[in-house]
């Protein structure tokens, strides 16, 4: 029985960990949702459904979210899809290291720092003024919709390559060879070999920035001037300044939820060609 | 296709490129380039609320990534011999840490702590009534390193364990079989071969900590971690000092990861 001893020591500090640091704290919240907003702030123990029956206070920030975030999506899919593709299937073997480095490197640094170049980009004299200076017009584009766009595009484009260019980098070359071989176009081939095959990194892909975009609060903080705003505002916005823990919680509660209940659905709708396959590493 | 690409390098770097260009700024204005000069790093480095700032965040960063990766990769190695419903519940433990939104794990920090310190200082208070300053308890280091080490160490454990998967397995068989004890082939088979990936793990991990502002908001306390400051900074108008504390922390968070890549490749190359 010693090897159980000593398996048992070594998960030991891992699962105090995770009870301390995870699910105790997680149970604390779910409790919180139920209870009231004390005088000064904070909590008072309380037993009502009153705090998820005003979530339509919230309405907007849920809306803007749940509108943004598959927006955001599906434009990183549009924009990573062909540079996977270059990077699995055209790009010579020389390089291919060095330039999936290249679009791995941004998404560990600072999305602070990267939102901040984009106010820098997208403010009052940066692009716009550039756009006047060509007689375009005034054009603005921080605090708003597009500004929150770019900025999503730009923090999560290479979580979504990566595990495209995976299932592309899998895929049996000699299918290619074997459509031109026999006479298939290009654009058949691709519509009928390679893109069916690459679904699964597509999913993977679209999974994990959907799951990033819903728990957003730095880039529509940083680029929407409070103008454009996810739940992870309104969230910062009722611990922070009003300090309602208790309807806080709440929101935070329908937020993982409404996280579970879209991610769920999504994985049994994408199962079907994504055969199953979801460990996806990040390096 | 090659231009696609290279539009896409260009939408990636350029704005990273252009933070850094302005933070050489001769100049006072933040949008106008007017000459070449280190002077905002100056100004930076002896502004006593940055340096602070970048004193706590590596503190945190250290102490949390050192932490994360040894309990990490503790679990990993145990998790190998591990099956049915331990494992599934630290599958699903794993999965939950990653998953949940940094904001929702700060707020629930935050609260469960402030909870829990209001029950305990009380009791403090009566415990040491004859001590000079009674200790009480309060968010700052302690929940800053706890709550950041939570996702660090679920970073560990994922990395690790599939570095452990691609390792060999017939060298360990044959070290044991030759009759070394089960801490020697640990230290000398397991070890050297699935080191490359606690690195980069433990790499990883304090990029995250450095980098993180969403957790560190919620339960710093009245700690101010480098993203915290730079966030409140910019708030208050975008300046070139901005421009030279971030490139400086772009510059520690690209080294380390250049350096985990190039470790992790490295060994995924040679096994």
């Amino acid at each position: 029985m010693k090897p159980r001893f000593t398996t048992a020591l070594l998960l030991l500090p891992a699962a105090a960990w995770f009870v301390a640091m995870l699910v105790l704290p997680l149970i604390v919240v779910f409790v919180f949702s139920f209870g009231e907003r004390g005088p000064a702030g904070g909590y008072v123990p309380a037993f009502s459904f009153d705090n998820f029956l005003n979530l339509g206070a919230r309405w907007t920030a849920f809306k803007n979210t749940m509108v943004l975030a598959p927006i955001g999506t599906i434009a990183c899919l549009f924009i990573a899809y062909p540079l996977a593709y270059f990077l699995a299937i055209r790009a010579s073997a020389k390089w291919r290291t060095m330039l999936l480095i290249l679009v791995i490197v941004p998404f560990w640094t600072s999305i602070l720092i990267r939102s901040y170049a984009w106010i820098f980009l997208l403010g009052g004299k940066g692009l716009p003024s550039l756009i006047a200076a060509l007689g375009l017009g005034h054009i603005q584009l921080i605090n708003t919709p597009f500004a929150v766009l770019v900025g999503i595009v730009y923090g999560y484009l290479p979580l979504m390559v990566f595990p495209i260019y995976v299932s592309l980098e899998r895929l049996d070359k000699r299918l290619l060879e074997a459509a031109s071989d026999l006479g298939a176009p290009p654009l058949n081939t691709f519509l009928t070999v390679t893109l069916p095959l690459s679904m699964p990194g597509v999913a993977t892909g679209c999974m994990l920035v959907f799951i990033l975009l819903m728990g957003e609060f730095l880039i529509p903080a940083m680029l929407g001037g409070g103008k454009v705003f996810f739940v992870g505002n309104a969230l910062v916005d009722l611990f922070v300044q009003s300090r309602n823990w208790a309807f806080g919680s709440a929101v935070a509660v329908a937020l993982v939820l409404v996280m579970l209940v879209t991610v769920t659905a999504y994985m049994r709708f994408t199962r079907r060609w994504s055969g199953g396959r979801d460990d996806i590493s990040l390096m | 296709m090659r231009l696609y690409a290279l539009a896409v390098y260009l939408f990636l770097y350029v704005p990273i490129g252009i933070i850094v260009l302005f933070s050489f700024n001769a100049g006072k204005a933040a949008s106008q380039l007017q000459g070449l000069s280190v002077q905002w790093y100056g100004k930076a480095l002896s502004n006593t609320f940055v340096v602070e700032a970048f004193q706590t965040s590596l503190t945190v960063a250290l102490t949390s990534s050192i932490l994360a990766t040894v309990f990490g990769t503790m679990a990993a190695l145990a998790l190998q011999g591990v099956k049915g419903k331990t494992r599934a519940l630290f599958d699903a433990m794993i999965y939950i840490a990653v998953m949940v939104p940094g904001i929702v794990i700060g707020i629930a920090t935050l609260i469960a702590m402030v909870t829990l310190f209001d029950l305990l200082n009380p009791l403090l208070k009566t415990l040491f009534a004859h001590a000079e300053n009674a200790p009480q308890l309060g968010l700052g280091y302690g929940s800053l390193i706890a709550a950041h080490g939570l996702f660090s160490m679920s970073l560990v454990i994922i990395i690790v364990r599939a570095r452990i998967a691609g390792m060999d397995r017939s060298l360990i068989e044959a070290s044991a079989d030759l009759g070394a004890t089960p801490f020697g082939t640990f230290r000398q088979v397991t070890l050297p071969q699935i080191f490359p990936g606690i690195l980069a793990g433990f790499l990883l991990a304090f990029t995250f900590s450095f980098d993180d502002f969403i957790i560190a908001f919620f339960v710093a306390g009245s700690n101010t971690t480098l993203p915290i400051y730079v966030f409140s900074s910019i708030r208050r108008g975008v300046t070139p000092e901005i421009n030279a504390i971030g490139s400086m922390v772009l510059a520690v968070s690209l080294c380390l990861l250049i350096t985990a890549q190039s470790i992790l490749r490295r060994g995924a190359t040679k096994s």
